[in-house]
């Protein structure tokens, strides 16, 4: 990021006034770079500024364009229990995650520990097809796999999104197996030398290296669960008991004939969690963004 | 562990072999939890929908009807307004979130101070759980209390209908997809700052500007990122389901689970998504054999796109 000082000292003692020009149209731009970010993030923050100070309207300016709160009505946060389950919503969503998210961890890690540093045959054509079950929309396979839930009386219930979950997750095989190819294979040539095992090299050596980006394929799954609204859409069935949180989110508004306020009150209840364990991990999530870029 | 006794060998055989049998079980074994799921939830219901799509199925009674279903699928008309609307926002909202996406970062990387705060409020949106975002936004652009139409009317400008209004019902969804761009920039910066620094050094010295720099260094350098961002972007387009089911449900102030069922797509379908109209179709009308045709030619098409990516993925394979 200082990259510019040492050419700018070497055109300094070189040409004085090209220097002076150079610094002014240097500062300029800093200026309209900067303004222009902080401009960005008014709009990018907005959103969420007036989705909060809604939350805390009272109904009847709830009703009006006024943007500002007249009276800060933090009752809406506890109004909104009362209106709908969302306890109930908020612990299913949480059965949902934490589960889905133990499960994929126990089945997809070994996984992508074999595509990425075991050599057997077809592992090339299995990444491949790891690739292609992450890509390909999941409305494609939909019906025959919802009919085979139909037959063991699942349906009407979360756990047709849970257990597949024990039989791994392809995008984060294909986020695991992105890292673990990265890993050095001095690490676990020096653990097999040791007489370590496979199993063991896995567990010793290779899973401590790879916390970061076990620690990122965890939260998107937890979030990715948090975020759903297909899944439980297609499962969950109509009893709002089985609900999780975005799924009574969607209908909120509608089924309790709720205002804007009390509206936007969930929603921001919604958005908290998330949130707030991004400002505790920033860092897990966004190394395991750019893992999902191709390099 | 499997230890496995299979392929005994004397001792003046060479060890590698052997070792290799081991090390395809020992793989095997890793590999059994997804070999199962990928055979169920992938293998078998891949070939099922090819079958049902052949019958009248309504969950009860299997009928086989030949073409039938493919050929209502080339007059249904709700099909067709669906596939109009996901291709409409495949080529208006793809490009402008990469373009905007590499917008965002190539000013992350100009900044000199906050960077990491701004690169952070770049970001946050885009974790937003889609249906509170989409809530967000409906409210945000309502017509009668929302803040952007009170902005507008305050600075004397017209307000749209937004959700409301067939014709900017899509523009307002990439509205959200332009805010929720975060994950985009994080991808596109780390490429950008990966551009080795010498090619910049040599270009400036060859007295190459900012505009030149990008387009015959930065955007070269990055092009395998952003070609794989955009068909990244396309594939996920062709399952657009949330947003605008949520967005529709909001605006019309329907309900799925009040006795009467939604139809997806409010206002006048202009926001009804080829994936929706296959969930409709299998999942609230029971047509199934018919959302199977859908979902076979959904298939198709993402399968087009995949390949593509698949075949930057098998170069990478060799490199490794």
């Amino acid at each position: 990021m200082t990259l510019t000082a040492a050419p700018a000292r070497a055109a300094r003692e070189a040409r004085p006034r090209r220097h002076r020009n150079h610094r002014r149209r240097a500062a300029l731009g800093w200026i309209a770079t900067h303004a222009l970010a902080i401009a960005l993030s008014i709009m990018f923050l907005a959103p969420l500024m007036f989705i909060g100070l809604t939350a805390v309207m009272t109904d009847q300016q709830a009703l009006t364009s006024q943007l500002w709160p007249e009276r800060w009505e933090w009752g809406n946060f506890a109004d909104i229990f009362a209106r709908a389950p969302l306890l109930t919503w908020i612990a299913n969503t949480m059965l949902y995650a934490v589960l889905a998210t133990a499960f994929m961890l126990i089945s997809s890690i070994p996984v992508a520990y074999a595509l990425a540093r075991l050599r057997f045959p077809g592992r090339r054509l299995a990444f491949l097809l790891v690739i292609t079950t992450m890509m390909l929309p999941p409305q494609v396979v939909a019906v025959p796999i919802y009919l085979l839930w139909a037959r063991f009386h699942l349906t009407g219930t979360l756990w047709p999104l849970i257990l597949p979950m024990l039989l791994g997750d392809a995008f984060s095989i294909f986020l695991l197996r992105q890292f673990l190819v990265t890993i050095p294979k001095e690490y676990s040539d020096a653990a097999r030398v040791d007489g370590c095992g496979e199993f063991r090299t896995l567990i010793r050596v290779i899973l401590p290296m790879a916390r970061p980006a076990i620690a990122a394929v965890a939260l998107f799954q937890f979030f990715y669960c948090w975020n759903d609204y297909y899944g439980p859409l297609l499962y969950a069935g109509t009893d709002s008991s089985n609900w999780t949180l975005s799924l009574g989110l969607a209908s909120f508004r509608a089924v309790h004939r709720v205002q804007w306020n009390l509206t936007m009150a969930a929603t921001l209840l919604a958005m908290a969690p998330v949130i707030i364990v991004f400002f505790l991990a920033q860092k897990a999530f966004i190394e395991g963004v750019k893992l999902t870029g191709v390099k | 562990m499997a230890t496995t006794t299979f392929g005994r060998r004397g001792a003046a055989e060479p060890a590698r072999p052997k070792g290799r049998h081991r090390g395809s079980l020992v793989a095997l074994l890793y590999l059994s939890p997804w070999l199962v799921g990928f055979s169920v939830f992938f293998g078998y219901p891949l070939i099922a929908t090819v079958y049902f799509s052949f019958q009248r199925y309504d969950m009860f009674t299997l009928e086989p009807v030949g073409w039938l279903n493919y050929r209502y699928f080339l007059q249904d008309e709700a099909a067709w307004t669906s596939i109009r609307n996901t291709l409409w926002l495949v080529v208006v909202m793809v490009p402008l979130r990469v373009l905007f996406g590499l917008g965002v970062a190539q000013l992350v990387t100009k900044l000199k101070a906050g960077t990491g705060f701004f690169r952070t409020v770049f970001y946050l949106p885009s974790l937003v759980p889609l249906v509170a975002g989409t809530l967000g936004f409906v409210y945000l652009l309502n017509p009668g209390t929302g803040p952007v139409a009170a902005i507008l009317s305050a600075i004397g400008l017209p307000s749209p209908d937004w959700f409301g209004d067939p014709a900017w019902a899509k523009p307002g969804l990439t509205l959200l997809a332009l805010w929720s761009v975060g994950d985009l920039m994080v991808i596109f910066l780390a490429a950008l700052l990966d551009v080795p620094k010498q090619l910049y050094e040599a270009a400036a010295l060859d007295g190459a500007g900012a505009w030149r720099q990008f387009f015959h260094i930065t955007l070269p350098v990055i092009r395998p990122v952003l070609m794989f961002a955009a068909v990244t972007g396309v594939i996920q387009t062709l399952q657009y389901f949330t947003q605008a089911m949520v967005a529709a449900r909001v605006a019309s102030g329907g309900t799925d689970s009040a006795g009467s069922v939604f139809v997806p797509g409010y206002p006048d379908q202009s926001t009804l998504t080829f994936p929706e109209w296959l969930f409709h179709q299998g999942f609230r009308d029971f047509a199934m054999g018919y959302a199977c045709v859908l979902a076979v030619i959904l298939f198709v098409v993402s399968m087009v796109f995949t390949l593509f990516l698949l075949r930057q993925f098998r170069g990478l394979e060799e490199e490794a």
